[in-house]
């Protein structure tokens, strides 16, 4: 059977950690499933925990009144879901919902910064990551911003 | 691997536009159509996948249309109205008659691909230009690898020929993701930019043939994330527009650096456009 930090050291995300950190991760980690439609998290609500997809996608949406729920960006297997766990102060800005089934492993906030304060090397090794996610998804939206399938010529 | 060698080429005078008949009409977005163009004498034209025509508009003017369908000596051209000329072409009834030269151009190199993976990368109605390939390596399906079409649109309702993805989904003969910037309510599926499809696209970098069309910075990014992947710049395939009026390199007006992109394009191997694309307002 393969064992969650076994799965972890496969995934891109948790590419080149150490084995002793993928364990300290592990520890704060557990296999969740959603079905199609469940709701992950709501915008408003603490923020206590990530995750990392392994199967199905996820909506990140934002609910306008009169439009209701605006969908901003899916997620897929290998991708990450979540940073507010980690920056004060802890509340989802969006809602999350499951568009199909979905098997994902969930991170405990708390438990991962209260291991981040007392080693602030899987501190580093952590927030570094989500940087670099976070510099993904700003450079796939600037590229959104530039709508550019809008008119470029005028034959 | 080069670009498809045995061209069409233009059956008449390559200046002199054929009379074609307006047989079909179909709407596909608020702004783009679908026609369907029948000779009215000889046998019409056959251009290769990623071919492009110049269509006369008579008293508008000419502009070049990709090819985004040819059967039974029928032509068919997908056509956004975004000037004078395109939209008097969108407006064409059935019935009208319109000019037509070519084809003209190189071709995607669909059938140099046999026993390589195929990724298709199209963006908003840059994938017109790819339909024809899209058809042919559903077709051939068992000559290839993966073959896996990512198209990406501004919304849903900018999608280009929704009625035939759902049936290409269906048939499950090839990997289809469409993805769309920005959702409408009722929209299911994917959310963000094509690019991003690409690093969980499922193809071997090493074996792969890429082939890329839709505006320069959509397929700039597409670059990159295949470059991320692995995928040598020779492998890599991308349609240029530019501005054709001649469309057999006299004029110069399509020059792109020291090429001409209606007679040495408009598909380009990435590895001879990589240093031209690097330079501003070229």
């Amino acid at each position: 059977m393969t064992t969650l930090a076994e799965i972890l050291a496969d995934a891109p995300f948790f590419a080149s950690l150490r084995p002793e950190t993928i364990e300290l991760v592990a520890g704060c980690g557990s296999n969740v499933q959603f079905e199609p439609g469940a709701l992950v998290f709501r915008e408003g609500e603490p923020a206590d925990s990530f995750y990392l997809l392994r199967h199905g996608s996820i909506a990140i949406e934002a609910y306008a009144p009169n439009s209701g729920p605006l969908v901003i960006e899916t997620l897929e297997a290998g991708d990450v879901l979540g940073w507010s766990w980690l920056f004060a102060p802890h509340r989802w800005h969006f809602d999350a919902h499951a568009l199909t089934a979905v098997r994902a492993t969930a991170f405990d906030g708390a438990c991962l910064r209260g291991k981040c304060d007392a080693d602030p090397q899987l501190g580093y090794e952590l927030v570094s990551r989500f940087a670099q996610t976070l510099i993904e998804r700003l450079q796939w939206t600037r590229l959104r911003l530039l709508d550019v399938y809008g008119h470029d010529g005028k034959r | 691997m080069t670009a498809s060698a045995e061209l069409a080429a233009p059956a008449a005078g390559a200046m002199v536009p054929q009379p074609f008949r307006v047989l079909r009409r179909r709407r596909e977005t608020s702004d783009t159509w679908t026609l369907t163009l029948e000779p009215l004498a000889g046998e019409g034209i056959s251009p290769a996948p990623g071919q492009f025509t110049m269509i006369y508009v008579f008293g508008v003017g000419e502009v070049p249309i990709s090819v985004s369908g040819a059967d039974d000596g029928l032509l068919v051209h997908t056509v956004r109205a975004v000037g004078a000329v395109s939209a008097a072409i969108c407006a064409a009834k059935p019935g009208a008659v319109l000019g037509v030269r070519g084809p003209f151009g190189t071709a995607w190199p669909v059938r140099e691909a046999a026993g390589c993976d195929v990724l298709v990368v199209a963006g908003g109605v840059g994938l017109a230009p790819l339909r024809t390939s899209v058809q042919a390596l559903e077709r051939s399906r068992g000559d290839y690898g993966e073959v896996t079409l990512l198209y990406g649109g501004r919304t849903p309702g900018d999608l280009l020929f929704r009625g035939e993805l759902a049936a290409l989904r269906r048939r499950g003969k090839l990997n289809v993701d469409v993805t769309v910037d920005a959702a409408a309510p009722g929209w299911e599926g994917k959310v963000g930019v094509v690019p991003k499809l690409i690093d969980g696209a499922a193809f071997d970098a090493e074996s792969v043939v890429a082939l890329v069309c839709g505006p320069e910075v959509m397929m700039h990014f597409s670059v990159l994330a295949l470059r991320e992947r692995g995928v040598a710049p020779e492998r890599i395939y991308l349609s240029m527009e530019r501005n054709m009026r001649c469309a057999v390199g006299h004029c110069g007006h399509c020059q792109l650096g020291p090429t001409l992109v209606c007679r040495d394009g408009a598909v380009y191997s990435y590895d001879r456009l990589a240093e031209l694309m690097a330079v501003r307002e070229l």
